[in-house]
């Protein structure tokens, strides 16, 4: 392994650690494209829209202000967009999944079922 | 560097022959689709492996040159 490589791959590592305490430290993240007052993409926008109906607390990622997270998170899930759901440390999907699990009342009942606490 | 809706369902149905793919251009400028993806291949998976399969099927695309599909998944009524 070059110096190179050694340094990308401790970086990697570092970067997947960090996405790791942040699923891990909150009941549900999401990972977007700007803020939930003002996302940066329709994709996250609907994501954000879909936890609000739910009336679910969540804690939100802009990874348009950490490029590290924004590829890290990608190769954490293997999962190739943004906006990312994570509950209880699981990933969960994308926008779409999350639409098509709410429309089934799948994601309420995913919620629920990990007693995960509403929003105040 | 946007692709047409015609080389999104060539491309899942080279990887899924017996999917039956049905694009819709959102905007109509060739850059948001929606696409509807049945295939017997997705029996017994969950959403995310489903929708990975498609996204594996797109080559690295999504995310890339597709920036926006929205997919959804099924498996076809028997």
């Amino acid at each position: 392994m070059t110096k190179q490589e050694l340094n990308e791959s401790l970086a990697m590592s570092d970067v997947n650690q960090r996405i790791s305490d942040i699923v891990n430290g909150h009941d549900v993240v999401l990972f977007m494209k700007g803020t939930p007052l003002f996302p940066q993409c329709g994709f996250s926008n609907r994501a954000v829209a879909i936890l609000d109906h739910c009336g679910v607390a969540f804690e939100s990622v802009d990874v348009l202000q950490d490029m590290e997270v924004r590829q890290g998170i990608k190769n954490f899930s293997d999962w190739p967009t943004i906006p990312q759901l994570y509950v209880k440390g699981e990933f969960v999907g994308g926008s779409d999944i999350m639409m098509e699990m709410f429309e089934a009342g799948e994601l309420q009942q995913l919620l629920d079922d990990k007693q995960v606490a509403q929003a105040s | 560097m946007a692709m047409s809706a015609a080389e999104i369902e060539g491309m899942i149905r080279a990887a899924l022959p017996d999917a039956q793919v049905t694009i819709t251009d959102l905007a109509g400028d060739g850059d948001h689709y929606a696409a509807h993806v049945a295939s017997a291949s997705f029996a017994g998976m969950s959403r995310v492996q489903q929708h990975k399969l498609v996204y594996d099927a797109l080559g690295g695309r999504m995310g890339g040159a597709l920036h926006a599909l929205q997919l959804t998944t099924a498996v076809p009524n028997s």
